[in-house]
């Protein structure tokens, strides 16, 4: 591990000042400070991450001239039509991206540029770290000491946004073994309206991508947040993406994993204004040796607000899949509603679920639930459908898919509800 | 000819006998009627004859047309033209009750030498059947079963049953729950579809079905087995007398 340290220290420092090395610098001495974590560590009890810093791994800062044409089998639906940003290797790659949207319904900058314009130092100065006091952890810090290379993206008030904004993580490891430490900042303004969608692709070898997303939700808006995950059993993953609502607004939040090497994915809710509104799915179809641990947070800091979160997972060959959802719920947050389910379907003999809810209540009138299941599938629905000529194995497919559609239904972009429903229905099989 | 031939069927759960030695013989054509009181096994012998595999055959053997039926998976038996229109269809969300009779009556097809039907000639066999058990087009987009009333999941039974077009169809109480109109339907279905290659094995608690579906032979199953068997008179007969007179007859005999 300390061979893999040492060069990320030199890239460090080499790294040329700018408007963010303020941040960045802080977050490496926090970097230092805190370390990666060790598996002892209850947060990283299952994603034994700094198996992930080995001596073989590099971390290439510059151009590795790929062009869009070594890309067209990972695009997603639409992608003429969306406003399409490319990270290579967690650096943003603006001769790839592509803004589809008119000049006052979008922003799209150098996370760089953005803090040093006068228009936008002062949002990203206050946004930018909001996930950091959640995850107080070396690998979260890490991604901060890198974010210079990351954008900044944000919607004026008002502005309902038709077309989506697709983000594409690319891990070049065609030499070998990638870190990518992408970071992205979004600012939706009061009233406004987006759909956000971030898929993965590992070409060529190994890759482990470190990412952090920053949401400032204002108030009246709506976000629709999709991270798709299918980019291979080498790939692995550690996400953060942190949504702050500070104002009555909506948000909407669908991760579809379907395959990995060790996956992480936090999920944080921060809801800091009455009234707010958040809705968390997660699907995960896991099979191999792949790890996916999903981690919820949802900080009610103020009264009225409802979160729902629902979490299903269809586990096969030697697979984990690990649900932990926190929930907060401050002094003056009373009346909340926070539900939370966590489903697993279990295939093989060999797959494991590991599900804890952490409920922590400050106030006195909250509706909380929460719910966790592990079942097989339903004898009487295989027989059912078997009686009717219908192969055991079509069966179970079928029954798979049922068992997935409603989190499908959740995505409402429905070119990608589609584009997901048919890796979904490749995995499982399912040709009806 | 004979279409089904069980002889000796014993069959239970694990510390549990429920079928104890059934023989019954049925010809292509031909209705027989089961009835028997509650619990006396009579879903059970559809199930086992269906292939639900939580029940465990002990002894005795089922022929059907010339193949041994125990032998086979389910989804066989249903190719080979057994159905069971079950006396609680199962509620499948997030499967589209279309979708579901699509891959049915395809794989069906498939084992029996016939080109699948493409959406076409599946819509068009649809509607067909559609109109012969007069079951509501919104019923078929929703999921399986799901929050259908009691008799609309017998009619979309009767309905599969129409589109798989078996060769012995196991009605498990299709006529519970349903209305008088609905009844007159789903015998009307059964009925158009009655022929001298088709045979109908009914299990009915009421004489009231039997005055649509006229049976050849009515049994009543008690405790495990065929206990009598007549023809439609015996229905009638029980109607007005109960069960007792067979209890104590049977007591008779020595059980
Ligand atoms: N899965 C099961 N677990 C435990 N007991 C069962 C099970 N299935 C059937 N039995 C028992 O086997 C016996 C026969 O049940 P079965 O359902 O065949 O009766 P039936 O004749 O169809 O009754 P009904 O007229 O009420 O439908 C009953 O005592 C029932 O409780
Ligand atoms: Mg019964």
């Amino acid at each position: 591990m300390q061979e893999s340290i040492n060069h990320i220290t030199e890239l460090h420092e080499s790294l040329p000042g700018d408007s963010l090395s303020d941040f960045s610098d802080r977050a490496f001495k926090d970097f230092n400070q805190l370390g990666i974590p060790k598996a002892k560590h209850e947060e990283w009890r299952y994603v034994k991450v700094s198996s992930l810093f080995r001596k073989d791994l590099t971390y290439p800062l510059h151009d590795s001239g790929l062009t869009i044409e070594d890309l067209q089998d990972h695009l997603l639906p639409d992608h003429d039509q969306a406003t399409t940003i490319f990270f290579i290797n967690g650096i943003y790659a603006p001769a790839l991206s592509m803004v589809n949207h008119a000049q006052d319904e979008l922003v799209l900058l150098p996370l760089s540029v953005a803090a040093a314009s006068t228009e936008y130092a002062d949002k990203v100065k206050s946004t930018l770290g909001q996930s950091t006091p959640y995850h107080p952890d070396g690998i979260h810090a890490l991604n901060a000491a890198f974010s210079s290379k990351g954008i900044f993206i944000a919607v004026p008030p008002g502005k309902t946004l038709a077309r989506p904004v697709y983000i594409y993580q690319v891990s070049d490891s065609r030499k070998g073994y990638t870190l990518s430490q992408p970071r992205t900042l979004v600012h939706v303004g009061a009233g406004s309206s987006i759909h956000l969608a971030t898929t993965y692709a590992t070409l060529g070898h190994e890759s482990f991508t470190n990412e952090v997303t920053e949401v400032l939700v204002e108030k009246d808006a709506s976000v629709y947040y999709y991270k798709i995950q299918d980019e291979g059993a080498k790939a692995h993953h550690v996400g953060t993406t942190s949504i702050r609502q500070i104002g009555k607004s909506l948000t909407n939040a669908v991760t579809i994993s379907l395959s990995g090497g060790l996956v992480r994915n936090n999920l944080d809710m921060i809801m800091e204004a009455e009234y707010g509104e958040s809705h968390m799915y997660g699907l995960y179809l896991l099979n191999g040796n792949t790890l996916v641990d999903n981690h919820t947070i949802v900080d009610n800091a103020k009264p009225h607000c409802l979160s729902n979160e629902l979490y299903k997972g269809i586990l096969d060959g030697h697979s984990t899949g690990v649900f932990n959802g926190k929930i907060f719920v401050r002094k003056d947050a009373q009346k909340t509603n926070a539900y939370q389910s966590n489903k697993n379907i279990l295939l093989g003999d060999h797959a494991t679920v590991n599900t804890k809810p952490q409920l922590e209540i400050f106030a006195d009138d909250v509706k909380c639930s929460h719910g966790c299941t592990v079942g097989r599938p339903d004898d009487d629905a295989l027989f059912y459908l078997r009686s009717r000529g219908i192969s055991e194995k079509n069966a179970r497919s079928l029954l798979l898919h049922a068992y997935a559609v409603d989190i499908l239904d959740k995505i409402q972009l429905p070119a990608l509800r589609a584009h997901v429903d048919e890796l979904i229905s490749e995995r499982l099989e399912f040709n009806f | 000819m004979h279409m089904l031939s069980i002889k000796n069927l014993q069959a239970g759960l694990e510390d549990k006998p429920i079928l104890k030695g059934i023989n019954l013989e049925i010809k292509a054509g031909e209705v027989h009627a089961i009835m028997g009181p509650n619990g006396s096994g009579k879903s059970t012998l559809a199930s086992v004859l269906a292939g639900r595999q939580n029940f465990e055959v002990t002894a005795g053997s089922v022929d059907f047309l010339g193949k041994d039926l125990l032998d086979m998976a389910p989804e066989e038996r249903a190719r080979e033209g057994i159905f069971l229109a079950f006396q609680y269809p199962v509620e499948i969300p997030g499967v589209s009750t279309t979708n579901f009779i699509k891959a049915a009556v395809n794989e069906t097809r498939k084992h029996r030498g016939l080109e699948a039907l493409d959406a076409v000639g599946f819509l068009k066999m649809m509607k067909e059947k559609m109109k012969l058990v007069q079951i509501d087009q919104s019923l078929l987009s929703r999921s399986l079963n799901e929050g259908f009333s009691g008799g609309e999941k017998k009619r979309n039974e009767i309905f599969q049953m129409a589109m798989l077009e078996p060769k012995l169809a196991i009605l498990d109480e299709t006529d519970s729950g349903l209305d008088i109109d609905a009844l007159r339907i789903v015998a009307n279905g059964v009925n158009q579809y009655r022929n001298k290659d088709n045979s109908f094995l009914l299990v009915t608690h009421y004489q009231r079905l039997l005055d649509y579906i006229v049976p050849d032979f009515v049994h009543v199953l008690y405790n495990g087995r065929i206990v009598k068997s007549g023809t439609k008179e015996l229905a009638l007969e029980l109607e007005e007398k109960g069960y007792d007179f067979i209890k104590s007859e049977w007591a008779l005999a020595g059980e």
